[in-house]
């Protein structure tokens, strides 16, 4: 397996409650990686400190290294937009930005200026709607408010709006706990579509949808890895006692 | 199961007693405000008053109008209140967006409060030591600045009020693909808030543009419209106090009648910016 990222010796603080010990993890390119746990286990925490999004929580401290392509993001010349840029996030609630439908997905080109022409957005607002599954249901409409899209659209347009900045790699952090039954899937069959080329991680704590995107898993427990491995040794032949009293249930 | 009067159920026809006797005062105020500007400023109110500036005799009830005091006070308060807002909405945006809940935020929002508080009249007397100290006459430009003074901290204590209330997923949206803060501000920031922003800038406005002690020193007043920004200017509440001053009774009518437009103004424009905000506010995320 080619490690996408890599994380070494990571420890992580919130006001001096330590809620990451020691995690040494490596997170295959191109699969879907899913971190699970119970709550409060530090899947979250983990997830943000892939894209530097724990600097913005107040009180939050970490040492230890992550690395993206062999490339430390926590080095002090690095800039945290480009790591932004290279890791996407699609948020556990969906946020559109206050702008049509079509600025929303054209907010990250423009401010990245990857793109130079009018036509040239154009023709990339369509590209990453399909992508995202949702151009038959707004075609018509981009330059509506995106607020008047139902909340499962509205994951899909955060989906494609986070695509067009081309990432390699995604992060979910429980992606479908806002959404109805139909949109979850919807989502789901998106990453499934998605995965071979993006490396994608997610963060779940429905067992079930774990096992039905898991290529790896990452066990978490009170801050620790416990246990991490491919979907077929984990779900099937877990080592570690705490790993098979979690999928029994019992925690 | 049957309804008794309890003491709770006391406590609360009290409250709610003292609850409509404040709605009806508030209410009652306005209502009376309007009635007496619209019964005693109606009859004086004619087209000359609004076209023409005064003529000889005007203050003793000859010919005339204020058209200049119309025009100078909206080129001071139209002027102060882009003045104060160059300076308002960036010091809000960086207070929410950079130094939000710092000691250094908290002092700075301190001295606003400080400075929102500080009586206009005072504001006027200490534009004017400046203006004696640089050897300027009163101007309008003088008025401008001053009324600039006195809007800015109310406009950015608003703007900032208004900023405040900003989701906080939609920061990390943008964040999250990768945005600046100054980015976060413009972009998103900006745009999720303008209706409050507008509100806020009209708050100012109405503040700046019915303020009469601050502007009595700096700007002057005459009875010719301004016709450069060293040139002094009239403004309505002046218009109001002078008139009203004289012992005149069609002048003092004359004086419900100017402060009936200026009552006016800022309704149109309080109404108008309530009609722009929920314009404006068809992106806004709820």
């Amino acid at each position: 397996m080619t490690p996408h990222i890599q994380v070494r010796n990571l420890n992580a603080w919130y006001n001096g409650h330590q809620a990451l010990k020691d995690i040494n993890i490596e997170i295959p390119k191109q699969q879907i990686t899913v971190i699970m746990g119970p709550s409060g286990c530090g899947k979250t925490t983990l997830l943000k400190t892939f894209n530097r999004f724990l600097e913005l929580t107040e009180g939050a401290r970490l040492a230890g290294d992550v690395l993206v392509d062999g490339q430390n993001i926590y080095e002090r010349d690095v800039d945290v937009t480009e790591v932004r840029k290279l890791v996407g996030l699609l948020a556990q609630r969906p946020s559109p930005l206050p702008m049509s439908i079509y600025d929303n997905v054209v907010y990250g080109m423009r401010i990245h200026r990857t793109k130079k022409e009018r036509r040239d957005y154009k023709n990339a607002v369509r590209h990453y709607l399909e992508l995202a599954g949702l151009w038959d249901e707004v075609g018509e409409r981009l330059h509506h408010p995106a607020v008047t899209l139902s909340v499962g659209q509205q994951q899909r347009l955060c989906l494609a709006r986070g695509l067009a900045i081309e990432p390699e790699i995604i992060l979910a952090d429980e992606p479908t706990s806002a959404l109805d039954p139909i949109s979850s899937q919807h989502i789901e069959h998106k990453l499934l579509e998605l995965k071979s080329q993006y490396t994608t991680v997610i963060v779940t704590h429905t067992l079930r949808q774990a096992k039905r995107l898991a290529d790896y898993v990452i066990f978490m427990y009170m801050g620790e890895v416990v246990e991490s491995g491919s979907s077929h040794d984990v779900f099937e032949n877990p080592r570690e006692a705490r790993t098979r009293a979690y999928l029994q249930g019992v925690f | 199961m049957k309804f008794r009067w309890r003491r709770r159920h006391i406590g609360e026809l009290i409250v709610k007693i003292i609850m409509y006797f404040s709605f009806a005062c508030v209410v009652g105020s306005l209502a009376l405000i309007l009635w007496t500007v619209l019964y005693k400023g109606l009859p004086a109110l004619t087209w000359s008053m609004i076209t023409q500036t005064p003529k000889g005799g005007f203050y003793l009830g000859k010919e005339g109008g204020i058209l200049n005091a119309i025009i100078g006070s909206l080129f001071m308060a139209v002027g102060g209140t882009i003045i104060a807002l160059i300076f308002s909405l960036p010091l809000a945006l960086y207070l929410e967006t950079y130094i939000n809940a710092s000691r250094f935020g908290h002092w700075v929002r301190l001295s606003l409060d400080v400075l929102w508080g500080i009586p206009s009249i005072v504001y006027g007397a200490f534009g004017f030591t400046i203006m004696l100290a640089l050897g300027m006459r009163a101007s309008l430009l003088g008025g401008i600045v001053v009324l600039a003074l006195l809007e800015f901290p109310i406009m950015t204590r608003a703007i900032d009020e208004v900023i405040r209330r900003m989701p906080g997923e939609l920061e990390q949206a943008s964040l999250a693909l990768g945005s600046t803060k100054l980015e976060v501000a413009t972009r998103v920031v900006i745009r999720q808030m303008l209706p409050g922003i507008v509100t806020a800038i009209l708050l100012a406005f109405g503040r700046g543009i019915g303020d009469a002690a601050s502007v009595l020193f700096v700007a002057g007043y005459t009875d010719r419209i301004p016709t450069s920004l060293m040139s002094p200017a009239a403004s309505l509440p002046l218009a109001v106090y002078f008139q009203l001053g004289t012992p005149f009774p069609e002048v003092q009518q004359r004086a419900y009648a100017s402060a009936l437009i200026l009552t006016i103004i800022v309704l149109v424009i309080s109404f108008g910016s309530r009609f722009l905000s929920t314009r404006l506010g068809k992106y806004t995320v709820k």
